[in-house]
This record gives C-alpha cells, sequence and structure tokens, in this order.
C-alpha cells in the first residue's frame, strides 16, 4: 500500500491503493454470495432437500434476494440497549473479517499487503474477532445473548491457542511469516504442499503436518462458530444467542462477517496447508489454469468440507468442547511445535 | 485397552469419515422435495380445510338454523342467528366462523344432520388482514358453491367409512 | 508526510482514549477505551518499524488480556455513582499524593543527563541485513537466552500457583468421565425387558 504512495505520488497513489482494495472487497462480497448459497444447497442436499431453487435459475439469485430483504427492514434497537455499542458490534465483526483478508495471496503477487508478519498479523485479527460478538452479546441488555457471548468468547480465546500453535508449525518448517513465502515454499507439486511436506527429509514430516491441519481445520470450525460447535447460537438453549436481539442490516453484517471468516479460514488452510495458488502438478495442463483459479478451487472445496461438517456432526456440549480444546488440541499441538522445531534444526544442521 | 483403541478411533476420525460417506451418498440421492406453489401433494377425502356453507342440487341452502354446529365447536368460532323465512321455513340470517379462531377440528361438519357446513379441500386462504378472516353467510355460501364439486366427491369417497 | 499525520493520529487517539479509561462511567466502556489505547500503541509500534511488536501487543493484550478483563467486568454489576459518592471527599489527600508523583517524575525528566554516546549503548539497533522478527530472534533465543528461559520458568511456577491456589476438589460432585460415556454401549444402555401383562416390572 505504501509503495503505492511513494511510487506514484499521494493523489494517484492513494487512489489506486484504495480501488485494488474496493476491487477486493467486491469480488469477496460476490463470490460470499454464492458461497453461502452454495452452504445451503449442500446442506439441503444431504438432507434430501432441494435449497432454496426460486430466486434466479437454480436460485443462484437467493443471496441478493435475502440481502435486498435484510437492508429494507427496520433495525429495531432494544430498550435499555447501549446503542452506539450495539450498533458497533456487528460493524466490529464485518470490519475485523475482511481486515484480514489483506495479507492472503491469491496468485503471485495478487496480495493488497505483503507482509512481513503477516501470519501474525492473520493470528492478531482474528484474535479480535471475539469482540464484536462479546461487545454485541453485553450491548444488547438481554440474557440469552450475553451468555451466548460468553460462551463464544471462552471458546474463541481457547481455540485461538492450539490455531496459534499451528500456525508456528507450520512458520517453523518456512522460516517465515510472510504469507506468500509460505506459498512460494510449496512449489513443485502436491507432495511439496506443507499437509504431506515430502520435501522435509529426512522424516516422514506429515506425521506431524497431517495432525496438525486436522487440528487446524477441527480448531477453525470452533474458531468461527460454525456446527458442531455453534454454541453461542445454540438454538435449542440460547435461542440464537448473541443474535437474538439482533434484525435487518446489523444481522445483515454479523452473518457476512462470520461466513468471511468461515472463508478465511478455508483461505488460510488452503495458503498453510495445501500449496495456496500451486497446481497439484507442475506441468502442461495444470499449469494452463491460472494460479488464482486453483486457489480459489481450494478453498471452494474446504467450504464444502465446511459445509457438510455442518449437515453430518451433532453439536458438541459445553465440557466436550472446553476438554477438545484445552486438553487434546493443545498438548498436542505443543508436542507438534517442539518436534518440528527439533526437526528443522536437525535438518538445518546436517 | 478400550481407551486406547477409543482415542486411536477418535484421533482418525472414523466416525466422522462414516458419517461422511453416508452424507455423500445422500447428497446424490434424488429429492422428495414437493415444488409446491406449481406442484402438489394429495389431499386425503378426509382433509379438513377451508369452511363451506353448501346448497341442495335446486339452489336451496341446506342448512336449518339447528345451531348444533354452534353449539359443538369446541373454539367458538360460529355464532347463528335464525327466524322464519316469508314461507314459513326456519333458515339462518346470520352464519359467521371467525377462522382465527377455528381449530379446524371438523367437529362442525361432523355435527351437521343435513350435510350443510363443511371443510372443504382448500387450503390456501391466507390473507394479509385479519378481518378477511371473519367469514359471513355470503361468503361460506360462495365458498360452497365454488368448491361443491371437489367437496360432494370428497363426501361419496369418505361416506362408506361413515 | 504521511507517516507524521499517522503518528499524530495515533499518538492522539492513544492519550484521549486513555484518559477516557479514567472517566468512563461505565466499566465496560472503560475497558473498551483501553483496547483503543492498546490499539493505538500497536500502530505506534507499527510506525516504529516494530511490526513485531505491534503484532504481539494486539494479540495478547487486546486478543487474550482485554477480553479477560472484558469477562469480569461485564459479569460485576458496578454502579460507579453509588461507588464514588463519597470520593470527593478524599480529593485533597489523592490530589496531594498525585501532586508529589508528578513532580517526582518531572524532577527525574529535568534531571536526566545522559552521557555521550550512552542512547547508542542502550538500543539494540535492528542489524541492516535481517527483519526485525529475525533480530528479535537472535536477541532473545540466542544472546539473552538463559534470561529468556528464566522468565518463561518463573512465570511457569506463577501459573502452577495460581491453580494450586484455586482449584478446590469437592466430594460429591458428579462430574464427566468422556471415556465412560463414549464407551457406552447399546448392551449397557438398552435392556429390552418382555413385560407380563398385568403384572409391571416387579
Amino acid at each position: 500500500m505504501y509503495e503505492f504512495v511513494t511510487q506514484h505520488g499521494p493523489v494517484w497513489g492513494t487512489v489506486m491503493a484504495i480501488g485494488q482494495i474496493m476491487a477486493f472487497v467486491i469480488v469477496l462480497l460476490l463470490s460470499l454470495a454464492f458461497l453461502l448459497l452454495m452452504d445451503r444447497k449442500v446442506w439441503a442436499a444431504v438432507q434430501m432437500r432441494k435449497g432454496p431453487n426460486t430466486v434466479g435459475a437454480f436460485g443462484l439469485l437467493q443471496s441478493f434476494a435475502d440481502f435486498i430483504k435484510f437492508v429494507l427492514k427496520e433495525i429495531i434497537v432494544p430498550a435499555g440497549a447501549d446503542r452506539p455499542l450495539f450498533l458497533l458490534a456487528p460493524l466490529l465483526t464485518f470490519v475485523f473479517a475482511f481486515v484480514t483478508w489483506a495479507v492472503i495471496p491469491v496468485a503471485p503477487g495478487w496480495v493488497i499487503s505483503d507482509l512481513n508478519v503477516g501470519i501474525l498479523y492473520v493470528f492478531a485479527i482474528s484474535s479480535l474477532g471475539v469482540y464484536g460478538i462479546i461487545i454485541g452479546g453485553w450491548a444488547s441488555n438481554s440474557k440469552y445473548p450475553f451468555l451466548g457471548s460468553l460462551r463464544s468468547a471462552a471458546q474463541m480465546v481457547s481455540y485461538e491457542v492450539s490455531i496459534g500453535f499451528v500456525l508456528v508449525t507450520v512458520l517453523l518448517m518456512v522460516g517465515s511469516m510472510n504469507l506468500s513465502a509460505v506459498v512460494e515454499a510449496q512449489a513443485g507439486g502436491f507432495w511439496n504442499w506443507h499437509v504431506l511436506s515430502a520435501g522435509m527429509l529426512p522424516w516422514p514430516a506429515f506425521l506431524i503436518t497431517i495432525p496438525m491441519f486436522v487440528i487446524f481445520f477441527i480448531s477453525a470450525l470452533a474458531e468461527t462458530n460454525r456446527p458442531p460447535f455453534d454454541l453461542p447460537e445454540a438454538e435449542s438453549e440460547l435461542v440464537a444467542g448473541y443474535q437474538v436481539e439482533y434484525s435487518s442490516t446489523p444481522y445483515l453484517l454479523f452473518m457476512i462477517g462470520e461466513y468471511l471468516n468461515i472463508v478465511l479460514m478455508c483461505a488460510l488452510m488452503t495458503v498453510l496447508f495445501f500449496g495456496g495458488w500451486h497446481a497439484p502438478f507442475d506441468f502442461a495442463p495444470f499449469t494452463w489454469i491460472h494460479p488464482v483459479f486453483w486457489f480459489a478451487i481450494k478453498v471452494v472445496f474446504f467450504f464444502f468440507m465446511f459445509a457438510m461438517v455442518k449437515a453430518l456432526v451433532p453439536r458438541y456440549r459445553y465440557d466436550q468442547l472446553m476438554r477438545l480444546g484445552w486438553k487434546i488440541f493443545l498438548p498436542t499441538s505443543l508436542a507438534a511445535v517442539a518436534v518440528m522445531g527439533g526437526i528443522v534444526v536437525y535438518s538445518n544442521a546436517g | 485397552m478400550s481407551r486406547i483403541a477409543q482415542t486411536l478411533r477418535g484421533a482418525a476420525l472414523l466416525d466422522f469419515w462414516g458419517a461422511f460417506a453416508l452424507g455423500m451418498k445422500y447428497l446424490f440421492r434424488k429429492k422428495p422435495t414437493i415444488n409446491y406453489p406449481f406442484e402438489k401433494g394429495r389431499l386425503s377425502p378426509r382433509f379438513r380445510g377451508q369452511h363451506a356453507l353448501r346448497r341442495y342440487p335446486d339452489g336451496e341452502e341446506r342448512c336449518i338454523a339447528c345451531k348444533l354446529c354452534e353449539a359443538v365447536c369446541p373454539a367458538q368460532a360460529i355464532t347463528i342467528e335464525a327466524e322464519p323465512r316469508e314461507d314459513g321455513s326456519r333458515r339462518t340470517t346470520r352464519y359467521d366462523i371467525d377462522m382465527v379462531k377455528c381449530i379446524y377440528c371438523g367437529f362442525c361438519a361432523e355435527a351437521c344432520p343435513v350435510d350443510a357446513i363443511v371443510e372443504g379441500p382448500n387450503f390456501e386462504f391466507a390473507t394479509e388482514t385479519r378481518e378477511e378472516l371473519y367469514y359471513d353467510k355470503a361468503k361460506l355460501l360462495d365458498n360452497g358453491d365454488r368448491w361443491e364439486r371437489e367437496i360432494a366427491r370428497n363426501l361419496e369417497l369418505d361416506a362408506r367409512y361413515r | 508526510m504521511l507517516p507524521a499525520a499517522a503518528f499524530y493520529i495515533l499518538a492522539a487517539s492513544a492519550v484521549i482514549s486513555a484518559f477516557m479509561v479514567v472517566t468512563a462511567r461505565n466499566p465496560v466502556r472503560a475497558v473498551l477505551f483501553l483496547i483503543v489505547t492498546f490499539f493505538s500503541a500497536a500502530g505506534l509500534f507499527v510506525l516504529l518499524g516494530a511490526e513485531f511488536l505491534a503484532m504481539i501487543l494486539v494479540i495478547v493484550y487486546v486478543g487474550a488480556v482485554a477480553v479477560l478483563f472484558l469477562f469480569v467486568v461485564m459479569m460485576l454489576d458496578i454502579d460507579f455513582a453509588t461507588l464514588k459518592a463519597g470520593s470527593t471527599g478524599y480529593l485533597p489527600l489523592g490530589g496531594l499524593i498525585a501532586l508529589v508523583l508528578a513532580a517526582q517524575l518531572a524532577l527525574v525528566g529535568l534531571a536526566w543527563v545522559s552521557a555521550d554516546g550512552a542512547a547508542l549503548q542502550f538500543q539494540a539497533p535492528t542489524p541492516e541485513d535481517t527483519h526485525n522478527i529475525a533480530a528479535l530472534g537472535a536477541l532473545i533465543y540466542d544472546r539473552y537466552v538463559l534470561f529468556f528461559q528464566l522468565a518463561g520458568l518463573v512465570l511457569l511456577v506463577a501459573m502452577m500457583g495460581a491453580i494450586v491456589l484455586t482449584l478446590r476438589h469437592r466430594d460429591g460432585v458428579k462430574r464427566q468421565d468422556m471415556h465412560r460415556q463414549v464407551n457406552r454401549t447399546r448392551a449397557e444402555a438398552v435392556d429390552v425387558i418382555d413385560v407380563k401383562r398385568g403384572e409391571g416390572i416387579g
């Protein structure tokens, strides 16, 4: 961003930077509309339903219809709510969900900000996502949102820890916190992707990276409050958790933020473990497809997996959730960090 | 021992993969969904939908104002007023059903000695205001005229079970 | 021009929100202003070229510590009006203490004389060829590894101490035994009984 300003002067540089961000945001929002539809379609199909099929061909425009409906509805602020904070909370969720995307490289050089501390940045911003929920729950001045936000805060803080350790394992393998460098390190075919990491001799590194990937996937589910860890909005006990009092556009912002975080987690899995924009084979027919499509295909695949998990797995009990995070994932990922550090030092020395 | 086996099974996500295979199987199954406003499911002859007051084939209304339906209605949704007509026959001057109160139990149709009040096969009578759901005699007779063919058929089909 | 503007904006927001932390009537809002302060400080770190410190500040203080603050403060029902009711009585004494502290700070600030070149000896400038994470890593894990590990040990002991002090095992409390729950089979859980009519299960 800053390079733009230094290269093209304060006016054109700023305009170009903002233009780039706007383009990215619009593409993200448009693809989110269709991913949302895909989520509902997959979920419906597993339950032998058709899902939305009326607006547009195959219901393709359903998300846009929903968008218009949400925007046109009346915003209801409950009496006794902390009005500014009540309206700030969904904005926070929405903004933080977008801000993280600034460092995700979608193709060689296609990244808004090529930060040196990209992984840390992602981790830092995703740890802020909890504020939208916690403030929203508190500002609603109602008991179900409050209980929901407490649950959510505890859950997200817990799983943040294991996600952090998984990130540390990956950055130990790469030796850089720059996400573009992380992707570059996985070039040359699917066996070099971090989830298999055949390049990491003299040790079958997939013994560590595959469990790490699984931990990341499950922690991502918990981090984004997706089923089976959607306890903050467990409808059978908390009505809708922190979203109970929200309606109209603020609810829409919450929902977009939530789904954007899910897609972000899919993108992170792609970047960290599945070779980012790289094709599975490094020769002719596969390299013809533009890298950005490979990235998109992988993200959509992981989103499909998220949708399937939502359709298949029943909701966890809260104590089971906490046990899984603190007693299983945390020790496992901590051990993996230690072992991976050992491997890196050993293979560098040898 | 079982703890170790349990841990290994959990770590390999065996349960999840089983569920995933099942989910994928159902994902590609043919969907039994009925595309509602365009396709409709079959209705039983006993279906209890919107009420209607029927007429005899010569156009004379069946209702004799016996008020059995009014008496039996558990939701007290029916209001009837009656007085003799010029020709001396006893008829209703007012026959109102509050469709908001109605619970569609069908007792009125059961109670009716002349098959005048019936619950027809129509279930698509949602309205935008409450007032439209306060049916009066004219509306009910109109329903009867409109749905007479289906109602007669349903009564005939169900007659042997009564 | 741009970095200077960013500095003034961030510094102003840090100072203003720090002031608001003290004056906010609502404790939850006070914590939220504290978060804004942390955030502005992180921004200042970025301006200094210390991205790593900025990120760690956000992760540790905003992402974890402040969440716990918020957690506690949200659940307490504090009415600051009643709490502050008698506080004006303490104003003379409190003002005096504050004045003394401020005077001390001013004295230290004014009387501070540094030798020539001392500033250069204090700071550990980032080497030219690596970025600051690598430099910081070399410093922590290489030059000061013993102190780093000792600090870690102290924190570990503190954490264990906190757990030991607060953990009580009460008898007669039913707890979840996950393995027993998951390992329960149908044979253990369900018993199909052919009940004779009129006799019951007995």
